[in-house]
């Protein structure tokens, strides 16, 4: 059955492609200008040596370390969660999948950038690949860092294709649109796709293989980075909680930088026929359980420890608890469970703004949650000699808040070349609801000059 | 030699253009059928719906898994490294990267069936761009100039654009 609406979702689909505003421009020189400045502060920050970082003995984990796992974590949002919905067939993923996949995408390109950054020199970032040299240095390779090379690599490269064999069609419907120089590179793109059955079933077949594939990789992602942790003698982190807690925690996060990234989408590309209310409520429901999960986890560390009475985990348990690092903690325990829960768990508040809301919290909260993962065990190992204190210094502030333009640049650039969400998987769909046809007719036509980029 | 198409609003519409096509003699391979979205609910959406892709991708896993055991064993006995006296080939750690790598071969098999299946990357002389537009092509590329009419009646007797290349 061939949608009621094909020309319309065309038209509003690809309206961001074909139509650039000053809007556009203006977010690429905000958000590009933010990127470029932190990339500057990183040059500083090679030039003048790692001590203009607050990164030194006995805390060599900081801001760094945190924003490679909160954004690998962000990456959750993407795959794992278009792969599970795509699994159950689940029909109201179908606006949401794409939207998702691009976070996965370009999260784990920005934290996989964090190892390059956290190296003081590097230029001889060479060093840790493992090839014969004469310096006799080999890597181990039985080492959790050598595991994530292979776990992101293998995620990243996954979720690349994930995202892009369902673009190929999308892409024939806008070489079949477009003229000049972008006929010629969407024609390429689109790799000669005609859209004969054949070629139907065999898209979708390797995308059910592949969301197979894509869903043990993405937890086994999350798990290894948790071993980077849970692998070191260092109070609090020998856990053998930290694998589903951080798979947890990154699905929750993912979830959260998902809807806000969709609530933006929705705004500013007038897509409100596309990304209803009702993908909101069911993502925000999502939320909601991983909000109840992530407490689960949290207690269950706590309980652990505390039961344990080890004086070096009762230290770090204490500082966080209700020393120096109470507040953070307590923002986080507020921002990943109290806000979510009351926000998600009332239904007159799911609604989009409350769903931004819960999501805006939930970042922060993640963010914290690495952070005091990281630092306060650093800071306050089993012996009095090496303890320390880390105050993150200008140039890994700036990194950090670069990270959050740098995704956004990211995205603004991706949906103004590729249609955001799956024009053919959209068009696929069955027919909207009788009452939401009635919406669709009645809605607002899009004026000229709105909701493109 | 020429192309003979109908374009049709429907997927009704284009299962009674391909049924017609059928009962004049012309084999499925050799009806060209183009829709801008998948059309399982008709039975020319099944059309060459068998495959080996499943297969395939467990061999692209077996081929990773072997991959990343022969990986981790000539490093790691290349060059032993004693940490914590535990043996210098263990099983422990080699299954994430044998776990990865497994992964990795099957996906990559995957999409490489896919290219080399679905033909992408091949020009064909026969498409209209208003299958963007949600429009199904039924046609026959390559029909014989004796058999052209005949065609064309078929296609044409179900409501559609009929088109000639």
């Amino acid at each position: 059955m061939t949608h009621p609406s094909s020309q319309r979702v065309n038209a509003d689909l690809l309206r961001p492609l074909f139509q650039t505003s000053w809007r556009f421009y203006l977010l690429v020189t905000i958000f590009g200008g933010m990127v470029a400045f932190a990339f500057v502060s990183w040059i500083s920050q090679a030039y003048f040596g790692f001590g203009v970082s607050g990164i030194r003995w006995p805390v060599y984990w900081g801001f760094y370390v945190t924003n490679f796992v909160f954004w690998i974590g962000i990456s959750h949002a993407g795959t794992l969660i278009s792969a599970i919905l795509r699994l159950v067939d689940a029909g109201w993923r179908r606006p949401v999948t794409r939207c998702a996949e691009v976070i996965t995408v370009f999260a784990l390109m920005i934290g996989a950038m964090f190892p390059i950054i956290h190296l003081g020199r590097p230029w001889l970032a060479f060093w840790l690949f493992p090839y014969p040299s004469e310096r006799l240095i080999w890597p181990n390779f039985r080492s959790p860092l050598v595991w994530d090379f292979f776990a992101i690599n293998t995620y990243l490269t996954g979720s690349l294709l994930f995202l892009f064999l369902p673009m190929i069609p999308d892409f024939a419907v806008v070489r079949d649109k477009a003229t000049g120089l972008r006929k010629r590179i969407y024609t390429a793109l689109a790799l000669g796709w005609r859209g004969t059955p054949k070629q139907w079933h065999r898209l979708e077949t390797a995308m059910q293989i592949m969301a197979i594939g894509i869903i043990p990789v993405a937890v086994s992602v999350h798990t290894i980075v948790s071993f980077d942790f849970s692998m070191a003698p260092v109070p609090m982190w020998q856990s053998t909680i930290f694998g589903p807690y951080f798979v947890a925690g990154a699905i929750f996060s993912g979830i959260a930088g998902l809807l806000i990234a969709m609530a933006i989408l929705r705004r500013f590309l007038h897509l409100r026929d596309y990304l209803r209310p009702v993908h909101f409520q069911n993502l925000g429901k999502l939320l909601l359980v991983m909000a109840l999960l992530w407490g689960y986890f949290v207690f269950n560390e706590r309980l652990v420890t505390y039961y344990g009475n080890e004086p070096s985990e009762m230290a770090v348990f204490w500082r966080t608890q209700r020393e120096s690092f109470a507040p953070l903690y307590w923002t986080m325990v507020i921002c990943n469970f109290v806000l979510p829960l009351v926000l998600m768990g009332i239904r007159y508040f799911r609604t989009i703004t409350g769903c931004v809301i819960a999501s805006l919290g939930v970042v922060v909260g993640m963010w914290l949650e690495r952070f005091l993962i990281i630092v306060p065990s650093l800071g306050h190992k089993y012996l009095p000699y090496s303890y320390g204190i880390y105050r993150p210094q200008p140039v890994e502030i700036i990194i950090a808040i670069a990270t959050f333009a740098a995704m956004t640049l990211l995205y603004v650039l991706f949906a103004k070349f590729v249609p955001i969400i799956s024009i053919w998987e959209l068009k696929a769909s069955p027919p909207p609801s009788p009452s939401a046809s009635a919406r669709l007719a009645d809605a607002r036509p899009v004026a000229q000059g709105e909701g493109n980029l | 030699m020429k192309a003979v198409y109908g374009l049709y609003g429907d997927g009704q519409a284009a299962q009674q253009a391909v049924n017609r096509l059928r009962a004049v003699g012309v084999a499925d391979r050799d009806i060209t059928i183009h829709s801008s979205q998948p059309m399982e609910e008709f039975e020319f959406g099944h059309i060459d719906s068998k495959t080996w892709m499943w297969w395939i991708a467990c061999g692209g896993g077996l081929l990773g898994m072997a991959a990343a055991l022969g990986l981790s064993w000539v490093s790691e006995m290349s060059w032993p490294i004693d940490v914590g006296g535990l043996p210098i080939f263990a099983w422990w750690p080699n299954l994430i990267i044998t776990f990865e790598l497994t992964m990795l071969g099957a996906i990559l098999a995957t999409v490489i069936t896919l290219v080399v299946a679905a033909r992408l990357g091949r020009s064909s002389v026969l498409y209209d761009p208003a299958v963007s537009d949600g429009m199904i092509l039924v046609g026959v590329e390559g029909a014989p100039e004796s058999r052209l009419q005949e065609v064309e009646t078929a296609l044409g007797a179900t409501p559609g654009e009929i088109k000639t290349l």
